[in-house]
C-alpha cells in the first residue's frame, strides 16, 4: 500500500467528502445542492468510461454520450409501458448499452484517427435522430419517467437514499476499473494505444480487446444514463447530442485523462464551475471558454495532473 | 440565465438560514431571453414588468422580487431551471413560459412542490383537460382556440379549401387538430415544419404545388417574421388567402410591415378596446417601452394583477394555498380583456374577435378587430379535467 | 408530388449545398494542410453574418457589407491564428479539440454580449428580394439564385487559384505533403497564415448569405459545422473539389430527403408520424451516406494526402 501519495489521498478525501454531502445539505436545508452533487457523480461515472477507452485505448470516441440516452431511454420506455421494476431497468440499460456499443464498436473500429471520430459522433447523431423521430415516447419534447422500483430493498425516491445509489455506482466502478486497467486486459489495451503493430505481431487480435473494451464503456455510461433518468425523472434526445460527447470529452480531459480519478475531478468542476459561474455572471461562458483554452495549453495532463505524485505510476 | 438574485441567495444557504415565510413574495419568471424567439420573452417580461411597477412591486401587499429564467425553448432547460428556482431560490410563484412544450415538462416539478403557477401564453391541451392541476392558472388561452375559431371563421368567409402548416410540436399539433374540428371544407395539403424553422423554401414549393385558396399557418415569433417575409417574396399572396394564427401580432408587425397586409387571424384581445385596465395598460406600455404592446405582453401584464388578488385574499398568509386558489379562480382583478371567469381548469372563458392588418391612420399597418367569431367561449378539454386538491 | 415541385427542391438542395461548400471549403484545408481540427470554424461563419448584419443595419447597403465583411473576417481569422492557434499546430487532435471547443463557447459568448441573445436580422437588398421564373410556372427567390451563383464563383475562383497559382501550387504541395513543402523552402508559417485567412474568408462570406435566408443568432454556427465535417470527410480532407462535390451530394439529399421521405412514409403511416419520422430520418441519411462512403473508400472521395 502506497502511503501518503498524494493523488491516493486526494482520492479518498473526495470519495469522504462526496460521502458527507447529505448529512451536510440536511443540516443546511439544501435539497438543491443534493441533487446537484449527484448530478456530478452520474457525469462522474459517464467520464470514467470514456476515460477507458480515451485514456488508456486511446480510442477519441465523439459519441459517447449515446449510452447515456440509451440508458436513460431503457428507463423511460419501460416507465412509459407501465414497467417499474428496477432490476429490469438496469438490466435493460446494462444489455441493450451493449448492444449497442457492439455494433458501433465493431463498425467504427475499422477505422482510426479523424475518421473514427467522425464515424462515432456520426452514430451518436443517428441515436439522437431516432430519438427525436420517435413521437410515442416524446420525440424532441422528451417524456417523464417514473424511478425504478427495487420494492422494500430500496426507495429511490428518496433522494439520500438515491444519492448513496450512486455513489455506490460511482465507488464500484472506480474500484472496477482500477483493477481492470492494472490486470492483463489492461496491459494488453494500453499496449495497443502506445503501439498496436507491435501487439499484433505479439500474436494478440487487438480488434477483439478494443471492442471489448467499448463495450465496457458502454455499458458503464448506460448505468450512468439510468441513473440520470432516476434523478431527474425526464428523459430527452438532446442528451445524445453531439454536443454532450463533446461536453464528456471535455471533461475526461480537463480532469487529466488515463487516470481514473482526473474524469471524476473533470466533472465536478465542470459543473460546478457552470453551476458557480452561472451565479456570478450571466456571461459566465466569457470566462470558462478561454479557462478551457488556457487548461489545455498550460495543464497538458489536466487538473489531476497538478497534483503531485510520489511514485512514478498512475493510477 | 439571469441569477442576480441568487448569489445573493448562496450566502444566505451558507449562513444557514431557513427560507422567510409571509414578509415577501418571491417569483420565478421563466420565459425565453435567448435566440430568435428572445423577442416575445421581450414582450412577456417588459408586460410583467410595467404591471409590477403599476403595483408598486408589491403583490398584496408585500414587497416582490423576480428571479428570472431562460427556457433556451428547451424542454429539458426549462425543467432544470425551475428545478432550481423552487429547490434553490425557494419561490413561492412561478409565472411564465411560452412553449407548451417546455411547460409539459416543468409541469411535474411545480406540481410536485404544490407551487402556483401563473401560464402566461403556452396553451397545452393536457393541461386544460386531463393533466389539469389546482396550482395551474392560465391568463392566456389553450392552443387550439384560435384556431378553432379561425376554422368556423374560415367556414363564414366561404374558403372552401386550405392547406395547413405549423410547427411540429404540442401546440401546433393542437392547433391543426383544433382547425379541423370546425372547419367543415376540404384540406389540400398539411406540413408539421421543425421548431425554430427558418427557411421556409421547401414548404412554400410544396403550397405552390397544391394550388389551395387559402394557407392556414401557425408560426410565433421568429418562425412568424421568417415566413412572413419569404412569403412575400414569393408572390403566392396574389393567388392563395392568408390566414394566421399567433402569427401577425404587434410582435412580428412592426417587423414584416406590408407583408402582413390584408391577412386574417382572430385573437381573445382586441388592442383598442375601451375596458379601463386596457386603456390604462396600452397607454403606460407605449410610454414606457416605446412600442406597441403585443397579447404576449398583455397576458404578461395580468399574471401579477391575479397573484395580487390572491395574496390579498389571504391577507399575506403564502402557506394558505387553498386560499389563495380559490380567490384565484373568482379572476377578481382587472383584466385587459376585460371581465372574464374561469372555467374549471383555469383557464379563461373568453371572446375570440376576426382580426385583419389593414392600413391605420398613420399609413402603418395595424392591427383591428372587426368582429366577434365567439362569445364567452369555452376551450374543448375542461370536461377531462378532474381536479384533485 | 410533381416535377415541378422536385425541380424545386433540387434547386434548394443546389442552394444549401452552396452554403455547405463555402464553410466546408476553408475547413477541409486548415484540417488538409495544418492537420488541425478547428471546431471554431463555425464561430467565423456567425461572426461574418453578424457583421454583414450590423454594416447593412448601420449604412443600409448590402454591398457595403459584402464589402466590408470579407476583410473584417480574414482579421478576425488571422488574429485568431496567431493568438490562439498557433500554439495547436503541434498538439494532438485532443488538445486542439478542447480548446477549439472553449473558443467556441467563448465567441458565442462574446457576441451574445454585444448583439444581445435575440436574433439579428439581415435583410436581402431590394433588388433581390423578388422572384424570379427560372422555371416556368414556379417562381423562386432572386436571393437563393444569387446564393446559388455566388457559391459556383467562389468555387471556379477557388479551383483557379489553387491549380493555375503559384499559391495554389504551394497549397497543395502543403496538403499532399507537408514536410517535404516545408524541405523545400516553403515559408510555412506564413503560408499556414494565408490559409487560414482564406478559410475565415470564405466562412464570413457564407455567414453573409446565410444571414438573410436563416436567423443570426448565437450558436447558429454550430448546426453547420457538424454538417461542415461530414461534407469534409465524404470529400476527402484537403481536397477543396472533394468538398465541392460532397457539399452538392448532402445538400441535395438533405433538402431532398426532407420532403421526399415524409412523403413516401405517409402512405404507410400516419401523416404526424410521417412528418416526426420523416424529416429525422432524412437527417440521419446523411451520416448513413458518410458511413457507406467510409466503408467503401476510407479516405474519402478525393483524398489529398500522398504522403
Amino acid at each position: 500500500m502506497r502511503s501518503l501519495n498524494p493523488r491516493v489521498v486526494v482520492i479518498l478525501a473526495a470519495l469522504l467528502l462526496l460521502a458527507l454531502v447529505p448529512p451536510v445539505m440536511g443540516a443546511l436545508n439544501q435539497p438543491f445542492y443534493l441533487e446537484l452533487f449527484a448530478r456530478v457523480m452520474v457525469f462522474a461515472i459517464a467520464a470514467l468510461s470514456l476515460d477507458l477507452i480515451l485514456g488508456y485505448g486511446g480510442m477519441v470516441s465523439f459519441g459517447h454520450a449515446a449510452y447515456l440516452g440509451i440508458g436513460g431511454y431503457a428507463v423511460a420506455i419501460l416507465s412509459h409501458y407501465d414497467i417499474g421494476n428496477g432490476f429490469l431497468h438496469f438490466g435493460v440499460a446494462i444489455v441493450a448499452s451493449a448492444a449497442v456499443a457492439f455494433v458501433i464498436g465493431a463498425i467504427s473500429l475499422r477505422t482510426s484517427g479523424v475518421y473514427f471520430i467522425m464515424i462515432t459522433l456520426a452514430f451518436c447523431q443517428m441515436l439522437y435522430f431516432l430519438g427525436i423521430s420517435i413521437e410515442e415516447f416524446g420525440g424532441d419534447d422528451g417524456i417523464n419517467t417514473s424511478r425504478s422500483d427495487f420494492g422494500s430493498l430500496l426507495d429511490l425516491g428518496d433522494a439520500t437514499t438515491l444519492y448513496y445509489f450512486i455513489f455506490a455506482f460511482l465507488a464500484g466502478f472506480l474500484y472496477f476499473l482500477h483493477r481492470l486497467v492494472n490486470s492483463r486486459f489492461g496491459m494488453v489495451i494500453r499496449g495497443i494505444n502506445s503501439n498496436e503493430r507491435r501487439m499484433k505481431a505479439l500474436g494478440f487480435a487487438t480488434f477483439r480487446y478494443k471492442l471489448l473494451a467499448f463495450v465496457i464503456a458502454g455499458v458503464l455510461c448506460g448505468v450512468a444514463g439510468a441513473l440520470l433518468a432516476n434523478l431527474t425523472q425526464f428523459v430527452t434526445p438532446t442528451i445524445m447530442r453531439w454536443e454532450r460527447s463533446g461536453e464528456i470529452l471535455v471533461m475526461v480531459l480537463m480532469g487529466g485523462m488515463g487516470s481514473l480519478f482526473g474524469p471524476v475531478l473533470g466533472a465536478a468542476v465542470f459543473l460546478l464551475l457552470e453551476e458557480y459561474l452561472a451565479a456570478l455572471t450571466e456571461h459566465w461562458m466569457v470566462i470558462f471558454g478561454p479557462f478551457l483554452v488556457i487548461l489545455v495549453l498550460f495543464a497538458r495532463r489536466g487538473i489531476y495532473g497538478l497534483i503531485p505524485e510520489r511514485s512514478g505510476r498512475n493510477g | 440565465m439571469k441569477y442576480g438574485f441568487a448569489a445573493t441567495a448562496l450566502a444566505v444557504a451558507i449562513a444557514a438560514a431557513p427560507a422567510s415565510a409571509a414578509d415577501s413574495v418571491k417569483i420565478g419568471f421563466i420565459n425565453t431571453f435567448s435566440g430568435p424567439q428572445a423577442i416575445i420573452g421581450k414582450h412577456q417580461r417588459d408586460g410583467y414588468d410595467l404591471a409590477m411597477e403599476t403595483l408598486g412591486g408589491k403583490i398584496g401587499g408585500l414587497p416582490a422580487t423576480t428571479v428570472y429564467g431562460d427556457d433556451q425553448v428547451k424542454p429539458d432547460v426549462g425543467r432544470q431551471v425551475v428545478d432550481a428556482m423552487i429547490k434553490r431560490d425557494r419561490v413561492d410563484f412561478v409565472v411564465g413560459e411560452i412553449w407548451s412544450n417546455v411547460l409539459m415538462a416543468i409541469r411535474q416539478p411545480i406540481v410536485d412542490s404544490k407551487t402556483i403557477m401563473v401560464i402566461t401564453n403556452a396553451g397545452a391541451s393536457p393541461i386544460a383537460g386531463k393533466a389539469c392541476s389546482p396550482y395551474i392558472f392560465s391568463t392566456s388561452w389553450n392552443n387550439d382556440q384560435n384556431a378553432e375559431a379561425t376554422g368556423k371563421l374560415m367556414g363564414e368567409d366561404k374558403v372552401d379549401d386550405v392547406f395547413l402548416m405549423a410547427p411540429n410540436y404540442q401546440a401546433g399539433k393542437d392547433n391543426i387538430a383544433g382547425f379541423k374540428r370546425n372547419y367543415k371544407g376540404k384540406v389540400k395539403g398539411e406540413i408539421l415544419f421543425p421548431i425554430n424553422a427558418s427557411d421556409y423554401q421547401a414548404e412554400l414549393s410544396q403550397l405552390r404545388a397544391a394550388k389551395p385558396k387559402a394557407l392556414f399557418i401557425f408560426a410565433p415569433g421568429s418562425m412568424g417574421i421568417a415566413f412572413l417575409k419569404q412569403w412575400q417574396a414569393s408572390g403566392l399572396g396574389s393567388t392563395v388567402k392568408l390566414y394566421t394564427v399567433f402569427t401577425v401580432d404587434y410582435l412580428t408587425l412592426p417587423v414584416v410591415g406590408d407583408a402582413a397586409l390584408g391577412s386574417i387571424h382572430t385573437n381573445y384581445w382586441d388592442p383598442e378596446g375601451k375596458f379601463p385596465a386596457n386603456v390604462k395598460f396600452v397607454a403606460d406600455f407605449k410610454k414606457k417601452f416605446g412600442y406597441m404592446p403585443s397579447h404576449f405582453a398583455a397576458q404578461a401584464y395580468d399574471a401579477p394583477f391575479l397573484l395580487d388578488s390572491a395574496v390579498k385574499a389571504v391577507k399575506g398568509d403564502l402557506t394558505n394555498k387553498t386560499g389563495m386558489i380559490k380567490a384565484m379562480e373568482k379572476a377578481d382583478f382587472p383584466s385587459v380583456r376585460g371581465p372574464f371567469a374561469y372555467n374549471v381548469n383555469h383557464i379563461p372563458i373568453q371572446n375570440f374577435y376576426k382580426r385583419e392588418v389593414v392600413r391605420g391612420d398613420g399609413g402603418k399597418p395595424i392591427i383591428r378587430a372587426t368582429g366577434i367569431v365567439f362569445a364567452d367561449y369555452k376551450d374543448s378539454y375542461y370536461k377531462d379535467c378532474k381536479m384533485k386538491y | 408530388m410533381d416535377s415541378l415541385l422536385l425541380l424545386e427542391q433540387t434547386l434548394n438542395g443546389l442552394q444549401f449545398g452552396v452554403f455547405l461548400f463555402l464553410i466546408s471549403a476553408g475547413l477541409t484545408l486548415v484540417f488538409g494542410i495544418m492537420n488541425m481540427v478547428n471546431l471554431a470554424h463555425g464561430s467565423l461563419y456567425m461572426i461574418g453574418a453578424y457583421f454583414a448584419a450590423a454594416i447593412s443595419q448601420w449604412t443600409g447597403s448590402f454591398i457595403l457589407a459584402i464589402l466590408l465583411t470579407i476583410p473584417a473576417s480574414m482579421l478576425v481569422g488571422v488574429v485568431l491564428e496567431i493568438v490562439a492557434l498557433r500554439t495547436l499546430y503541434d498538439r494532438d487532435h485532443l488538445a486542439q479539440v478542447l480548446a477549439t471547443f472553449g473558443l467556441i463557447l467563448f465567441f458565442n459568448e462574446v457576441v451574445r454580449m454585444i448583439w444581445g441573445p435575440g436574433g439579428q436580422f439581415l435583410s436581402p437588398p431590394d433588388y433581390l428580394a423578388g422572384h424570379v421564373e427560372i422555371i416556368p410556372g414556379a417562381p423562386y427567390p432572386a436571393f437563393r439564385l444569387a446564393i446559388i451563383a455566388a457559391g459556383l464563383i467562389v468555387a471556379i475562383l477557388l479551383y483557379v487559384l489553387i491549380t493555375r497559382t503559384r499559391i495554389g501550387m504551394l497549397i497543395r504541395a502543403g496538403a499532399s505533403n507537408r514536410p517535404m513543402a516545408g524541405a523545400l523552402g516553403v515559408n510555412i508559417k506564413l503560408l499556414y497564415t494565408l490559409v487560414f485567412g482564406l478559410g475565415s474568408v470564405l466562412a464570413g462570406f457564407a455567414g453573409l448569405m446565410a444571414g438573410p435566408v436563416l436567423s443570426v443568432e448565437p450558436g447558429m454556427g454550430e448546426p453547420m459545422l457538424i454538417l461542415a465535417f461530414v461534407v469534409i470527410v465524404i470529400g476527402g480532407i484537403g481536397s477543396v473539389r472533394g468538398a465541392f462535390v460532397a457539399s452538392i451530394m448532402v445538400g441535395i439529399v438533405n433538402t431532398l430527403g426532407r420532403t421526399m421521405i415524409p412523403y413516401l412514409l405517409g402512405s404507410i403511416i400516419s401523416t404526424e408520424a410521417a412528418q416526426t419520422a420523416g424529416p429525422a430520418i432524412a437527417s440521419m441519411l446523411i451520416y448513413v451516406l458518410m458511413a457507406a462512403v467510409l466503408f467503401f473508400r476510407p479516405q474519402g472521395l478525393f483524398p489529398a494526402r500522398t504522403g
